[in-house]
């Protein structure tokens, strides 16, 4: 592990997006709530170990919005049901009679531990997928993956900036605000009070990512691209294609139900795509890096390391292995050992990756 | 380097032309300051430089303005970064990146330099400003000045023949400020770059100046040497204002000059002891407000430890210090904006804790305006404000509105807050929070973008305030008003009150907050250039 002892520095960001979705995509085949809870457990774990100190760790914000649409499911569930028709009666809710045109929705009436169940594990595998994407939000900022970004999609790239800096931004003005509110005699509760607030609140955090778009302009920001209007409209439509074809293959890889066609071969294509925009337009990219994130072998072990979950869950959910999407009794589930040691693997870039730089507080 | 030809800008919707036919030539390795009230163009002026207006802002440029040979309407403002760049006023929300070395980087990156030249001037450049201690900080994290420093730096790096910065000392204390100050100097007097900058706080930046541009409502004046033009400008600095009243030629900039021709000044004044020139005021009892080992800590740093304070009846006292030495938390901590992790606070005759207060109850006894005032205005325009203020704070219709007309010299009520300037805004967030007639007032950081005469009329509001026995407690850097209003100065380090004493007395002996007439006149204790007039007519 010698070689390890090496400088602090800070991963390649897209090792750890690529990381983060391998492990979404390996969430998003299962619903077995302890292969889930282990997803969250490695997210929190290499999180700790690895995350940038210079920002703010976004991943506790990500895990309170899964436990909140868990819980959130859970009530839903159990007021309206979800037409999962169980035998095991946990209670049963004063029911309200409706209309015969209405068949099929209830509101109220008995709750089955089996619908609620069902609810249950189908959210917690949203919230492993936002954990993983906190995840890899915390582990290397958008913003230094923005560096990378090819010069073809200086517009985007403008406005993935401006929103980046929109959201956070937004939840500090709304606190400041709230807090001016109470010196006019407000405490800032009830719905009148929430709506007087939404506009001083949009405001200074537009006002804010205006001057960020104002000053990246006059920073040189996007100058790069020297060539004529045609070849980077052209540019720009190949990436942009490409980019769709990547999410379209994303989108079949993750949901299952929409078959193999959407799966792999778009997401080849598009990484075709995208892949040869982005030499074309790196070709023509004057932009230099300072410090630039070098790819080194732990960059490899560390996206290694998230596609081997994503490879075994998908051929374990293809193939229908036991416990990868369980029944929904009240009893443990079974768990394919399998999967479990493929999730361990992904916790390894916690140790095995390179120690994030110092950054005083 | 930049030249001005002709150039008029007309924003749409906007009554007048902010910048009305100006023809100016500024020459290379020049520091050229520009001058004028809030509201007269100088912002404009500044961001006509590197094409943000029109390019960015809207409305419309006729004239030429071309720097460094290229016209802005053929070059788009990032085209032009390599040979401008432009300091905003408040630099953290310019920050593209997280970590203070990237965002020196920055700039070179996006202009595309090699890696190793790169990796040279970010080095050279860290030493030059002073940021080499703070390279691997997170920028959030760094105190004002230090930002202000780094966004400077960043722009430097990049290697652009003229330097273009608008207010860059005005939200800084006069130590912080100094630094900035250094560096620019360094890089004019050693390396040749062009700067161009816009201050209020004229007693900073005007002996630093080769050149002054006198801006008014949109007329630009042509280069003038600094000492003529402090003779003519409506807005001066102290120290102009006690040569002015002695008659002192050629007219004098830094407190050296001053002090080599003050000794006929000092001796004619001889042995008459200043004296206060507002009106002596009834000053109660110290318990206007009680703070007794407050502690706060807030993002998991301990902010204010052990501050204790209590502030007579009816009197004025500022809150000074460093950026960053826990003055606005002090304040927050009053008004109930921040938990308190030990200590208690009282305030007012009825002996109130203000955090056990409902927020309607507390704004009764204690108000505060915070340093962005428009964080307090919600309508969309400044007489529904009024009318809003008047139902929020109970009172009776017509009150704020009657406040507002006695603080300011007429606002138009038909105007959007946003569309006011920074003083008015601030005269009306004021006249908002008075409405409650709270027994004590809380101001932090009032003077930022006030130019002199909003600044005087502040000063004798307050001052007035103080006269009906409203105790007025204020954060702020700017010892001018200080010296004209205090009472008391309490001066914070650390989280600790270090200082707490008579103005006179804590202006006078501190090297880094003495007023401007104080270090010329040393060792007498004058204030305020009023105050050395009218110990004048009194001996004559």
């Amino acid at each position: 592990m010698a070689r390890l002892q090496r400088r602090a520095r800070l991963q390649h960001p897209a090792a750890w997006w690529l990381w983060g979705l391998g492990l979404a995509t390996a969430a998003s085949r299962t619903t077995n709530p302890v292969l889930l809870l282990l997803v969250i457990g490695v997210c929190v774990l290499v999180v700790d170990e690895r995350h940038d100190p210079a920002t703010v760790n976004p991943l506790p914000a990500f895990l309170a919005i899964g436990a909140v649409i868990v819980a959130f499911r859970i009530v839903m569930t159990a007021l309206l049901g979800n037409g999962i028709v169980g035998e095991t009666v946990v209670m049963t809710l004063p029911s309200v009679p409706l209309p015969d045109w209405a068949a099929g929705v209830r509101i109220g009436g008995t709750v089955t531990l089996e619908s609620l169940l069902y609810a249950a594990y189908d959210a917690l595998r949203l919230a492993a997928v936002l954990a993983c994407l906190g995840a890899a939000n915390a582990l290397a900022s958008p913003r230094r993956l923005l560096r990378y970004l090819p010069a073809t999609l200086y517009d985007v790239g403008t406005a993935v900036v401006v929103g980046l800096t929109f959201a956070p931004q937004l939840l500090t003005d709304a606190r400041e605000v709230r807090a001016a509110r109470t010196l006019r005699g407000r405490d800032g509760r009830g719905l009148r009070e929430m709506a007087r607030l939404t506009v001083p609140v949009l405001e200074a955090a537009f006002d804010r990512s205006l001057g960020l778009a104002a000053s990246m302009e006059s920073r040189g920001y996007g100058r790069a691209v020297r060539s004529t209007t045609t070849s980077r409209r052209a540019a720009t439509g190949l990436a942009l294609a490409g980019l769709v074809g990547v999410l379209a293959g994303l989108y079949g890889l993750l949901d299952s139900s929409a078959g193999g066609v959407l799966g792999l071969p778009v997401l080849v294509l598009g990484a075709l795509l995208a892949g040869s925009s982005l030499l074309v337009g790196a070709s023509r990219d004057p932009r230099s890096g300072h410090r630039r994130d070098r790819w080194t072998w732990t960059e490899t072990v560390t996206v290694v390391a998230g596609a081997v979950p994503a490879a075994v869950l998908v051929v374990g959910s293809v193939q229908g292995w036991e416990g990868i999407v369980p029944s929904q009794q009240g009893e443990l589930p079974a768990v394919p050992l399998i999967a479990v040691l493929a999730l361990l693997v992904a916790a390894l870039p916690a140790w095995l990756s390179p120690r994030p730089r110092e950054v005083a507080p | 380097m930049i030249t001005f030809e002709h150039v008029s800008v007309q924003y749409a919707d906007a009554p007048a032309p902010s910048l009305h036919d100006v023809t100016l030539e500024i020459p290379e390795g020049e520091l050229v300051l520009v001058v004028g009230p809030t509201g007269s163009g100088k912002s404009t002026l500044l961001r006509t430089i590197n094409g943000l207006v029109p390019h960015f802002s809207g409305g419309t440029l006729t004239g030429r303005v071309t720097v460094d040979g290229l016209d802005t309407a053929e070059h788009r403002p990032r085209d032009l970064a390599t040979v401008v760049g432009l300091v905003e006023q408040n630099p953290s929300s310019t920050f593209v990146t997280d970590v203070v070395e990237d965002e020196v980087a920055y700039g070179m990156e996006t202009m595309g330099l090699d890696s190793t030249t790169i990796r040279r001037r970010v080095e050279e450049t860290l030493d030059l400003f002073g940021l080499t201690p703070l390279r691997a900080r997170a920028l959030r994290t760094l105190s004002g000045g230090q930002q202000q420093r780094v966004a400077i730096a960043a722009l430097f790096a990049a290697g652009p023949r003229v330097l273009v910065l608008d207010e860059p000392t005005s939200a800084l204390d006069p130590v912080a400020a100094e630094e900035v100050l250094a560096s620019l100097h360094r890089i004019v007097h050693d390396l040749g770059v062009t700067v161009v900058l816009a201050e209020h706080r004229l007693e900073r930046v005007v002996h630093h100046a080769d050149r002054v541009v006198l801006v008014d409502e949109g007329h630009v004046s042509e280069l003038l040497d600094p000492a003529e033009a402090m003779l003519r400008s409506q807005i001066y600095p102290p120290v102009v204002g006690l040569s002015r009243l002695v008659g002192w030629s050629p007219t004098p900039l830094s407190i050296r000059d001053a002090r080599r021709k003050a000794a006929a000044l000092r001796e004619a004044l001889g042995t008459s002891t200043p004296r206060p020139v507002a009106d002596l005021r009834v000053i109660g009892p110290a318990d206007a407000v009680t703070v007794d080992g407050l502690r706060v800590s807030r993002g998991g740093r301990v902010v204010l430890d052990g501050v204790d304070l209590a502030v007579a009846r009816g009197s004025v006292t500022t809150l000074m210090g460093r950026n960053g030495a826990g003055k606005s938390t002090l304040l927050g901590a009053i008004a109930a904006q921040h938990r308190l992790a030990g200590g208690t606070v009282r305030v007012g005759a009825g002996v109130v804790d203000p955090h056990a207060r409902s927020a309607r109850e507390r704004v009764r006894t204690v108000g505060l305006v915070p340093q962005q005032p428009e964080l307090l205005l919600y309508a969309d325009t400044v007489a529904a404000e009024c009318t809003a203020a008047d139902e929020d704070f109970g009172a009776a219709p017509g009150t704020a509105r009657g406040l507002l007309d006695r603080i300011s010299g007429g606002i138009d009520p038909a105007v959007h807050p946003r569309d006011l300037s920074e003083g008015q805004r601030l005269e009306l967030a004021l006249a908002v929070i008075l409405s409650g007639s709270p027994e004590v007032l809380l101001l932090d950081e009032p003077t930022r973008g006030l130019d002199y005469g909003a600044k005087k009329r502040l000063g004798e509001m307050l001052t007035g305030l103080a006269a009906q026995g409203t105790t007025v407690v204020l954060a702020t850097h700017d010892v001018e008003l200080a010296a004209e209003v205090a009472d008391r100065v309490v001066i914070l380090a650390d989280g600790e009150v270090v200082t707490d004493g008579p103005a006179r007395e804590v202006l006078a002996s501190s090297p880094a907050f003495a007023p401007q007439v104080t270090k010329v006149l040393l060792p007498q204790t004058w204030l305020t250039v009023a105050e050395v007039a009218g110990a004048l007519a009194r001996i004559a």
